[in-house]
């Protein structure tokens, strides 16, 4: 798939909660939002405003009660339990606020687990988990386990796990909202790296008006509907303009 | 591979809470290591009967003269005649002429007949500061036949010891060593003066036969009761039993003969030449092996019974197992909610879950089989015995364990499966 391929599309979304007949609580009213192979979006709202459940449909996790979802070309609706997990698997690269890291599993062996739920085989997939904690430097720490590492290396270790089967997309729910600003910087880098010398797809949601501001496209979300979208003024800023705009992040 | 890491994930999991682990596999080692060491009680129990029976003769019959059955029907239904029993006298007992019939009868089948009388079993002999226990018994010479005593010194008995019923005896090495600092050869022609609370009986020494320590003996002692053996006459002389018939003797049978048939051939063979028309006796024959089949029968259903209580607590250690993983899943939620956003299906979070159920389960009943093999082993040595594991109760412990853990594993991790990935990802 190219880039500018359509990556993501979701067509009149709505998603209703029932919380005990006959209340029924819609949480997202026809969300409509396509994203192309190779972009990076950030997804702004306050909390309460619906951009978690978006994320969870998005990221395979749920389903929504009304609405047509492609992703990569799959037809969400129509999948099975067993093919969300698989698709949730090799297309869907999460990474969470909490990290979410496998508690008395090392680092090494955290970034092997979806490549072993994917079937790959033991040396391959160590192979390829030691290239990809090497890509976001925690090499020297491969063997350690997640209480032995800081929040900013844990954050690591769970992108490296994201990009485990070369997803289609990663999905990174407030990935700084746990980290202070140096650490979280460091984390946005990793981002963009892998944006700009690997052109993965990236949605990024944060409530962070700011940090939306380092993102291709901003989608603002309130109370379960799209206000609008703008611009992010990353791309066209020079490198002395972005350390400008990531000392005001900070 | 998955498998490998599902273990490998139960393990380090184990590792991280030793305390509740061990505790909660505790119902499985208990169950388990009793469940093993009433098996090897029972199979060492077993093995011992059997093979103590089997020196005494498989080919065995035991016959006695015992009374009839003493419930007689009168014609409206009620019994009667269970008052007066008559005492037996020696127109009861067989005689030799009898036996010498049925040996004629059955030449093929009957081998020994051996015959016993016990003069006394705590005899005691001292000779200045020297002392023996002995028990004086006297046997036929069919018994010293069958039985072929390993001699050390001197001779066994002579036709004419037994017909005139001579006072010679022979006695074990453990006796000379003992009475004679172990010259058996000083033994010989020795007379030695038994007492058998407070009666005195005299026998010379003709022979020196080797001790043989009897199974059934409890520990080892420094100064066990030996046997003194005398001929049979001469037993009976001492108990002024002389020219009266047995009521008691042991038939060795041929390898050939089927003791079960020949042990009726035997008890109608007595009972319609001698016993038809006497009032109160008759002949009775039990066959060794059909005493070892009923033995071995009624230890096999002991045993059932007492694993049948003990497996009681596996089910408790199950349900204690099944309570640790619904504890362990709800603290794991989370974890759960990870694998399934990172793609794991349903039926690998199942495995993940019975994997763990199972790995407590094993690493319990190995320990409880060792727990159980090193229990049953000295309860059995305590008991005096050598004792026999049987590899079959263990390998159905290691099935069996395994068999609780899923089962009692099924129902947590089915659970866990089945969790919402949203729920499980929020679930603080």
């Amino acid at each position: 798939m190219a880039a500018g391929d359509l990556m993501l599309d979701l067509r009149d979304i709505h998603k209703s909660f029932f919380i005990g007949t006959p209340n029924e609580f819609e949480v997202l009213h026809g969300i409509n939002l396509t994203v192309n192979q190779g972009e990076f979006v950030s997804i702004v709202g306050q909390s309460g405003s619906g951009k978690s459940t978006l994320m969870n449909i998005i990221g395979a996790l749920d389903r929504p009660t009304l609405g047509e979802y492609t992703l990569d070309g799959v037809d969400i609706e129509k999948a099975k339990d067993h093919e969300l997990s698989a698709l949730r698997n090799k297309k869907i690269g999460f990474v969470f606020q909490t990290y979410n890291l496998i508690a008395r599993t090392n680092a090494l062996k955290n970034v092997e687990l979806p490549m072993m739920y994917a079937g790959m085989g033991r040396g391959e997939r160590t192979d390829r988990a030691k290239m990809l904690l090497e890509e976001v430097g925690m090499t020297d720490r491969m063997h350690h386990n997640p209480d032995e590492l800081s929040g900013g290396q844990k954050q690591r270790v769970a992108i490296a796990r994201a990009m485990a089967n070369d997803p289609a997309i990663i999905l990174a729910d407030e990935p700084t909202g746990a980290l202070d600003s140096a650490t979280g910087r460091m984390i946005m880098d990793i981002f963009h790296k892998l944006h700009e010398e690997q052109g993965k797809t990236i949605l990024l949601i944060t409530h962070s008006p700011e940090l939306s501001q380092e993102t291709d496209r901003i989608i603002t979300i309130k109370d379960g509907t799209i206000l609008g979208e703008s611009k992010g003024n990353w791309k066209g800023l020079s490198s002395d303009e972005r350390a400008g705009v990531k000392k005001e992040v900070e | 591979m998955l498998f490998t890491e599902n273990i490998l994930v139960a393990l380090a999991g184990l590792k991280a809470n030793i305390m509740r682990s061990l505790l909660t596999m505790l119902g499985i080692i208990i169950g388990i290591a009793s469940v093993i060491a009433i098996m090897t009680v029972g199979n060492s129990i077993t093995l011992i009967v059997n093979s103590t029976m089997q020196d005494l003769g498989a080919n065995n019959l035991e016959m006695g003269v015992m009374q009839k059955s003493t419930d007689q029907t009168n014609e409206d239904g009620t019994s009667y005649g269970d008052g007066y029993v008559r005492e037996m006298t020696d127109s009861d007992m067989i005689t030799d002429e009898m036996i010498q019939a049925y040996k004629d009868e059955f030449p093929d089948d009957v081998q020994y007949i051996l015959k016993m009388e016990n003069v006394g079993d705590k005899g005691k002999v001292v000779d200045g500061n020297k002392n023996a226990n002995v028990q004086i018994i006297g046997y036929n010479k069919d018994t010293f036949e069958f039985k072929d005593y390993k001699m050390v010194a001197g001779r066994q008995f002579l036709n004419q010891d037994f017909a005139n019923a001579k006072k010679v005896c022979m006695v074990t090495d453990k006796f000379v060593e003992r009475m004679y600092d172990g010259d058996s050869e000083a033994a010989l022609g020795q007379e030695v003066e038994v007492n058998v609370a407070g009666t005195y009986y005299n026998y010379y020494i003709v022979g020196v036969y080797e001790y043989v320590e009897d199974k059934f003996s409890f520990g080892v002692s420094d100064n066990p009761t030996t046997e003194l053996v005398i001929p049979y006459e001469t037993a009976r002389t001492a108990n002024h039993n002389q020219n009266k018939g047995d009521y008691y003797f042991t038939i060795v049978t041929s390898v050939n003969t089927n003791n079960d048939d020949f042990a009726i051939k035997t008890r109608d063979f007595f009972n319609i030449n001698y016993y038809s028309r006497n009032d109160t006796y008759e002949v009775m024959v039990v066959s060794m092996t059909s005493m070892m089949d009923s033995m071995n029968t009624m230890i096999g259903m002991i045993q059932l019974a007492l694993s049948v209580i003990a497996g009681i607590s596996l089910v408790v250690g199950g349900i204690g197992v099944m309570n640790i993983m619904l504890v362990s899943i709800t603290e794991r939620t989370k974890e759960i909610g990870t694998r399934k956003a990172l793609g794991a299906t349903n039926s690998s979070i199942r495995m993940q879950f019975i994997t763990e159920s199972v790995v407590i389960c094993v690493i319990g009943g190995i320990i409880g089989i060792i727990l159980g093999v090193v229990l049953g082993t000295v309860a059995v040595k305590l008991m005096g015995y050598e004792a026999a594991v049987s590899a079959q109760s263990i390998i159905v412990a290691v099935g069996f364990s395994m068999a609780i853990g899923i089962f009692f594993g099924y129902y947590p991790a089915n659970k866990a499966a089945k969790l919402n990935p949203i729920d499980a990802l929020r679930y603080e």
